[in-house]
């Protein structure tokens, strides 16, 4: 059985035009690495462009990335980043709703577009020689779309069905939902990225519009291509396609939001649903991400994550479900790409009849014994090498690699920080690891939320016809 | 896909746009180098090889799957699975997982409605160490009590949470209706009532049943040249037993349409599947089916499906639907979800564009868009290591010929219209086997969120 239980059902970390399994990693750690450097080069209009080479397959992968996630919203327009999302497949003037999309499909390429709360991008996988015309298609509607009630207003009913779908029917995210709410006191991060939906259903036309016009430009944009290519070749197109689209110097060169206070108490919620026939217990923290954390602290809490729970062997695992047999899985996790802080995830699906009082001291004792004694030494090898392998598999797949450069470089990293996480995954010492636990884990900095099984809503009738 | 059927336990293969690894394959870097390696032992393999990433991929399986398990005893092929790579020979379970997670070896098993499959990664330097671990978990698992309880709590706890998962309930239903008291109708996860009473003993004698050389099949793609590759072949699999000892599985039709079920769930989202008896992979007129399946609702967003249902009327997330098929089956199956009080508009719209196609069929337009599509779409399905590994295992278990690669483009144009035509009509004249899995109608009808009562 799969040993590595990544939380079983985390929150809403991407939202998506379409279900698409592609997007199921999500907030991935930076850390892809090929063996030769990716070209970058900037256009006068301050476009970033990345071009990783993979000749393998006659194939290439073109995803733009724009600087504008849920956390860039106005308070009260909560889900506008996912919106437009949606709605930048209705056409432009140049191109009708649905030539774009055709286009990709005559020649059998794949699309999707996806957002997060930093970030918003899209992309096609295509053969190598459609990539002009993509470039002219995904260009155009940078500044070129053109919004109709008739297809706006069925596509708020699609999102409010993506709602219902990821979150309403779903007691698990129900709970994350909850979770980041109570986590975040002040920044935006606490919204989630599909929005409330109350304020979903108000989203119109108008609102979808302005926020296009802000955040969509060339200076805030990074566009990624991964694949077949020569990138001397592709440059002329590229400068032909997006270079002459004119800047929009009003977009800060920063993005600034609200920051949280220095959290200074313990916060737990409860989510009851009728639904729930598996309890479980999540601990989520407020730590630094790759972008905010000092040198070194961000991979101390990878390699913090692998120990606690990555896998049959890690030390939640072994105290939760091999040892005390309190708990049927055990895991955690560390998502370090974001613009602001992250979270690390702890989770616990109890065994029946299992406290959750006896699952939180099992947690604490190993956060405590963690935060006061060095790792052992053939431990901590372990999981490095094992984080240091992902780096490595991850060459595998050219999709993968352009999510990570995009989604590092839209979080404030570079192309070398990317490069060089598995020497920095290698450098981390029991120290770090030991001091991250004792500053980062502290229990101040956290949320616990409890899924339960709601008994005492009024039952709706259960028969079957 | 993995709405439909939990966990990625699929069992059967699934074909929409988004998984085309099955069956669309393309000139890249696999097509002019695939080889047919038989090993000094005698076991077969088909192998790429190449360099370009420091990696090797197998992807392997035996004939047998859950379609073999006793029958009151569903999930033993899946609680075997899960079992394998849980320690064997002297290593108990945390040592072989140590083993493995201090090389980063990839080692895992999953039990399918027709096989049990198994998938082994690796960085090339460690190479022999991984195909050692999996020579000793394929010979000598150990099936621990203690490891059998720990991961039977696991199985129990994911079939507690499908009991009020809406997606899961209308998949078990909609197979039950399917296929009666056929193997295939049997979750491969089994259910609460069996996996409870599967015992040690249960899981030895699937494993020394189906474990053998006669029925398994082997892709490899990676960065090993063939004579070591054959040597650590011979190694891994040489001392399994020479026959496998199956009971025969019979072939069966999905029941005739309409039929409709539904299952009452207090849930904000109705959850709907649909679906008709399918085609069998080695039919005929498979490709003339795939065809029309793509344009109905194959997953992309310019199928009928997903303009008529979501892009038009704005009433679902996601609509789209498959052929899948199985040794002796083959079956269309598809999903879609909206709120409550449109679930009858819904089911009514899917409805109405299924009769459309069967009726009168694709347009000479669409039928060339499509064509386009799955000419075109043939390389992405390979432009990874795991992803052609996975392919060149399901064009052996589909007894397709090792240079597929190159006929498929040809077998795609030769479908004509009225080929497309009939194959709608054979599909989806009778209408649909439908499952609704949400409000009852009269509780969909009231308000969603009822106003908390004054006191």
């Amino acid at each position: 059985m799969t040993s590595s239980f990544r939380l079983a059902a985390r929150s809403v970390a991407v939202v998506a035009l379409l279900l698409a399994p592609a997007f199921a990693i999500s907030g991935a750690r930076a850390q892809a690495v090929t063996a030769k450097p990716p070209t970058t080069f900037k256009l006068d209009n301050g476009m970033q462009v990345v071009v990783i080479e993979d000749h393998r397959t006659p194939v290439v992968t073109q995803m733009i990335w724009y600087k504008v996630g849920s956390a860039d919203e106005t308070p009260g327009k909560s889900g506008l980043a996912h919106f437009l999302e949606h709605l930048m497949f209705k056409g432009t003037a140049k191109h009708p709703v649905g030539e774009f999309s055709q286009t990709v499909q005559r020649v059998g390429g794949e699309e999707n577009a996806f957002t997060s709360t930093d970030y918003t991008g899209y992309y096609q996988r295509i053969s190598k020689d459609q990539l002009g015309k993509m470039m002219e298609f995904e260009a155009d509607r940078m500044t070129g779309l053109v919004l109709k009630d008739e297809n706006v207003l069925p596509e708020r009913d699609v999102v409010l069905e993506e709602y219902n779908m990821r979150v309403a029917n779903s007691p698990d995210a129900r709970l994350s939902e909850q979770i980041m709410a109570a986590l975040y006191l002040n920044h935006p991060y606490g919204r989630p990225i599909i929005g409330w939906h109350q304020e979903i259903e108000k989203l119109d036309r108008e609102d979808a519009l302005a926020f296009y016009k802000r955040f969509y430009a060339p200076n805030n944009a990074t566009l990624i291509i991964a694949g077949d290519v020569d990138p001397q070749e592709i440059r002329p197109m590229v400068e032909r396609t997006y270079g002459v689209i004119p800047a929009q110097p009003a977009i800060p060169e920063r993005r600034m939001r609200p920051q949280e206070p220095t959290p200074a108490a313990p916060r737990t919620v409860t989510l009851a649903d009728p639904r729930v026939e598996q309890t479980s217990l999540r601990r989520y923290y407020q730590v630094p991400s790759a972008t905010t954390a000092a040198a070194g602290e961000s991979q101390a809490l990878d390699v913090l994550a692998q120990l606690i729970g990555g896998g049959a062997n890690s030390y939640l695992y072994r105290a939760l479900v091999v040892d005390k047999q309190l708990a049927v899985n055990a895991g955690a996790s560390y998502q370090g790409t974001a613009l602001d802080s992250a979270q690390f995830m702890i989770s616990a699906s109890p065994k029946p009849g299992a406290e959750f009082a006896d699952i939180e001291k099992t947690i604490d004792a190993v956060i405590a014994d963690l935060a006061t004694n060095p790792v052992p030494a053939a431990d901590l090898e372990r999981v490095k090498t094992q984080l240091v392998a992902e780096a490595t598999y991850a060459q595998d797949s050219q999709a993968s690699l352009a999510r990570w450069y995009g989604a590092a470089l839209t979080t404030g990293l570079s192309v070398e920080d990317i490069r060089s996480w598995p020497d920095r995954i290698k450098a981390v010492t029991a120290e770090q690891v030991r001091a991250a636990a004792q500053t980062w884990l502290d229990k101040k900095r956290s949320v616990t939320g409890y899924l339960i099984k709601d008994t005492s809503a009024p039952k709706r009738e259960e028969k079957r016809s | 896909m993995s709405i439909i059927f939990n966990a990625g336990r699929l069992g059967i293969a699934v074909a929409t746009a988004f998984s085309l690894v099955t069956l669309t394959m393309t000139p890249s870097f696999a097509a002019a180098k695939v080889q047919r390696l038989v090993t000094p032992g005698g076991i077969e393999a088909w192998f790429v090889q190449d360099a370009t990433v420091p990696l090797i991929a197998m992807e392997y399986a035996f004939g047998g799957g859950a379609a073999q398990d006793p029958k009151d005893k569903s999930g033993t092929a899946n609680m075997v699975a899960s079992l394998m790579d849980e320690g064997a020979g002297d290593l108990d379970s945390s040592t072989f997982r140590d083993r493995m997670e201090r090389r980063a070896i990839e080692l895992n098993f999953n039990a399918q409605r027709d096989y049990l499959r198994g998938s082994l990664r690796m960085l090339k330097e460690h190479r022999d160490e991984a195909f050692d671990l999996a020579r000793l978990a394929l010979t000598s698992p150990r099936f621990d009590a203690p490891d059998v309880e720990r991961i039977r709590a696991q199985i129990m706890s994911g079939l507690r949470r499908e009991t009020s998962n809406p997606n899961s309930l209308a998949t078990r239903k909609f197979l039950q209706m399917a296929f009666g008291d056929h193997p295939y109708s049997r979750p491969s996860n089994g259910s609460l009532t069996d996996v409870p009473t599967i015992n040690v003993d249960d899981i030895k004698a699937y494993k020394q049943r189906i474990v053998a050389k006669d029925t398994l099949k082997i892709a490899v793609v990676g960065d090993v040249d063939p004579g070591t590759l054959a040597t650590l072949l011979d190694k891994t699999f040489g001392a399994l037993p020479a026959k496998a000892t199956l009971t025969p599985v019979p072939e069966v039709t999905a029941v005739k349409p309409p039929q409709k079920e539904s299952v009452t769930l207090d849930v904000p989202q109705t959850v709907i599947t649909f679906g008709s008896p399918g085609v069998k992979r080695d039919d005929p007129n498979f490709m003339a089916a795939y065809i029309v399946n793509h344009i109905l609702g194959g997953g992309t967003l310019s199928s009928r499906l997903y303009h008529e249902v979501r892009e038009k009327r704005g009433l679902v997330y996601s609509v789209s639907g498959s052929l899948l098929w199985m040794q002796h089956s083959g079956i269309y199956i598809g999903s879609t979800a909206t709120r409550a009080d449109r679930a009858t508009e819904t089911v009514d719209t899917v409805t109405s564009e299924v009769k459309r196609m069967a009726e009168q069929g694709p347009t000479q337009r669409e039928l060339d868009e499509a064509k386009s599509y799955l000419k075109g779409s043939q390389m992405l399905a390979l432009d990874t290591s795991s992803k052609l590994a996975g392919a060149l295992l399901q064009y052996q278990l589909d007894k397709l010929p090792i240079d597929y690669i190159e006929k498929r483009n040809a077998i795609v144009d030769a479908v004509t219209l009225d080929q497309a035509k009939a194959a709608a009509k054979k599909l989806w004249a009778d209408g649909l086997l439908t499952v609704v899995v949400g409000r009852a109608p009269q509780a969909a009808a009231a308000p969603v969120a009822p106003a908390p009562k004054a006191n």
